[in-house]
């Protein structure tokens, strides 16, 4: 545990040390914030609190996607990766401190958007829904996070940068992040209970909100974490650091 | 007691097979030079050693368990390449994070200040030169008080001053009892320091032994010459003849050709190339030394001989 503390640190004292890469997640999420929820759903208290969830589910999962996704693959290209694995120290402790970096991250990356949604938009929240969002925020971290580890250790840094941005679009319109809950358009709805980020929108605004979540979405984004936690420890096992054929 | 220990190890990336059932023991307190030119196997022969990759058949061994496990690796210490070291990080905070992982590190002070590196503590690695990143990277390799450490290349790229401080550490490591296996493709690296020499060549153990008989076989000189009839010679460890010329490998070129000429042997177009490692070691190894074959093909490791140094 300790140890796991150690890597932590060292993850985020390399990225806080090149701050547009914190910037980088923070801004898709903040920009879709202001383009998007404040001219449109900005003076419907409702509305504009399940659009903030909404933002911040979509930034939770780019966070993710992204941080690992990439950073794994980027940190696999690396050689210091491959000395910190002669370490007398299993596995556990540097996955667990990437782990608790990249929670942390997340939840930095989150700040512009509760910042817009608070002072840009009617959204409200009563402070014990505010611990339960954020609590949820940790628990829908979990199938990105699965789903960035699994791009990043099974695929190069070059190619995982393009599967990441291929998947999160779709994963956000697809789930129906960027209309209100019921709201989206009809194939969307049809859709979007099959999709991790359905299940995880539903969440966030079960957190924040007098909102009913669907049984499909959540069992479906149950199926999604099994899934791609089998996927990421297959590519895990599998890896040997770079390989060259 | 065996530190470390290759059994018939083989290691294939695709279709090359990078090492080839090899067999190697480090015993305690030896310091071992693995030398061979690049793409020998070295480097892959480390990296199963210290656990990085399996090996595709045989088996492996660190102090008696497998190098995957955590605990097989608590009394190694490994040089990371030094392209690797995060360049934002200072270098304080590198040995501080490697220290971390040891129960008894030795004082971040007292590592920097063996390897010279005292000034440096508050700066990021990515600023460091080249050399003052290869002697941290090394000095990593110490920080968990090792009982064995493997240092691959350790001072490829440095200049002569820095190099001499390197060595003066790892002689020091091993005055006091460690155990050292470390790889050079410079053969002056490993009669510097080591004790022992491990010849590797396309993946396979050519030579196993003093630093005094290595040096012997590696001295071979190619003597070449068109010539009908040979008188004995001196040193000749191998002749062959190819499309008309004579090929002898020997261990002492100037009295052979002094020989040749004494004996008034008439001979042309006579030159004297230097083997490289890896061709004076197949050549002696692979078959008949010291048997004239008078047709023949030129064996696939003696086709090459440009000078290369070794």
């Amino acid at each position: 545990m300790q140890l796991a503390l150690v890597h932590a640190r060292y993850q985020l004292l390399e990225i806080i040390r090149i701050p547009v890469a914190v910037f980088g997640s923070a801004f898709f999420p903040a920009a879709a914030m202001i383009f998007f929820v404040v001219p449109f759903a900005g003076d419907d208290p409702v509305g504009a609190t399940y659009a903030t969830a909404s933002m911040v589910t979509f930034s939770v999962m780019s966070a993710n996607i992204f941080q690992y996704g990439v950073g794994v693959a980027e940190d696999r290209d690396q050689p210091w990766n491959p000395y910190t694995r002669t370490l007398p120290a299993g596995p556990a402790p540097r996955f667990a401190g990437r782990v608790l970096a990249g929670l942390a991250l997340t939840y930095l990356s989150l700040i512009p958007v509760v910042v817009i949604g608070a002072t840009l938009t009617a959204a409200q929240l009563t402070p014990a829904a505010f611990l339960l969002a954020l609590g949820t925020v940790a628990v829908i971290s979990v199938p990105f996070t699965l789903m960035g580890l699994a791009i990043g250790y099974s695929l190069p840094s070059k190619a995982a940068i393009v599967v990441a941005q291929v998947v999160f679009l779709p994963l956000a319109f697809g789930g129906g992040l960027l209309s209100a809950p019921g709201d989206a358009p009809g194939f969307i709805e049809t859709i979007a209970p099959y999709l991790p980020t359905r299940g995880a929108a539903e969440l966030m605004w079960a957190s924040v909100g007098d909102y009913r979540v669907e049984p499909l979405a959540l069992i479906m984004l149950g199926v999604w974490v099994v899934l791609l936690a089998a996927l990421a420890a297959w590519a895990y096992r599998r890896d040997e650091g770079r390989r060259f054929s | 007691m065996t530190l470390a220990r290759a059994l018939q190890a083989s290691r294939r990336y695709g279709d090359v097979l990078a090492l080839d059932r090899v067999d190697l023991e480090v015993s305690a307190g030896e310091l071992v030079g693995l030398l061979g030119p690049n793409g020998a196997g070295k480097s892959t022969l480390m990296n199963l050693l210290v656990g990085l990759r399996r090996p595709s058949s045989g088996r492996v061994e660190l102090f008696g368990g497998d190098p995957r496990d955590p605990a097989s690796r608590r009394q190694i210490g490994v040089t990371p390449q030094e392209t690797g070291l995060p360049g934002t990080l200072r270098v304080g905070e590198v040995v501080d994070f490697v220290s971390a992982h040891y129960p008894d590190p030795v004082p971040r002070a007292e590592l920097l200040d063996r390897f010279g590196l005292a000034d440096l503590v508050r700066r990021q690695t990515g600023g460091l030169s080249g050399g003052q990143r290869r002697r941290l990277a090394v000095a990593l390799a110490f920080v968990g008080r090792p009982r064995l450490v493997l240092l691959d290349e350790p001072t490829t790229g440095l200049d002569v001053a820095a190099r001499h401080t390197l060595w003066d550490a790892i002689r020091a490591f091993h005055d006091d009892g460690g155990t050292v296996l470390l790889s050079s493709h410079y053969l002056e690296e490993v009669e510097a320091l080591a004790h022992r020499v491990v010849v590797i060549g396309q993946g396979r153990v050519l030579a196993d032994d003093t630093v005094d008989a290595v040096r012997g076989i590696v001295g071979v000189r190619r003597v070449s010459l068109i010539a009908d009839h040979l008188p004995d010679l001196p040193g000749v460890v191998r002749t062959e003849r190819v499309d008309g010329r004579l090929h002898l490998l020997t261990t002492d070129a100037d009295e052979l050709v002094r020989a040749l000429v004494t004996a008034q042997t008439p001979f042309t177009d006579l030159e004297v190339r230097p083997t490289s490692l890896e061709e004076a070691f197949l050549a002696i190894t692979s078959g008949d030394a010291d048997q004239p074959t008078s047709t023949g093909q030129p064996a696939p490791a003696a086709a090459g001989g440009q000078p290369t140094t070794v």
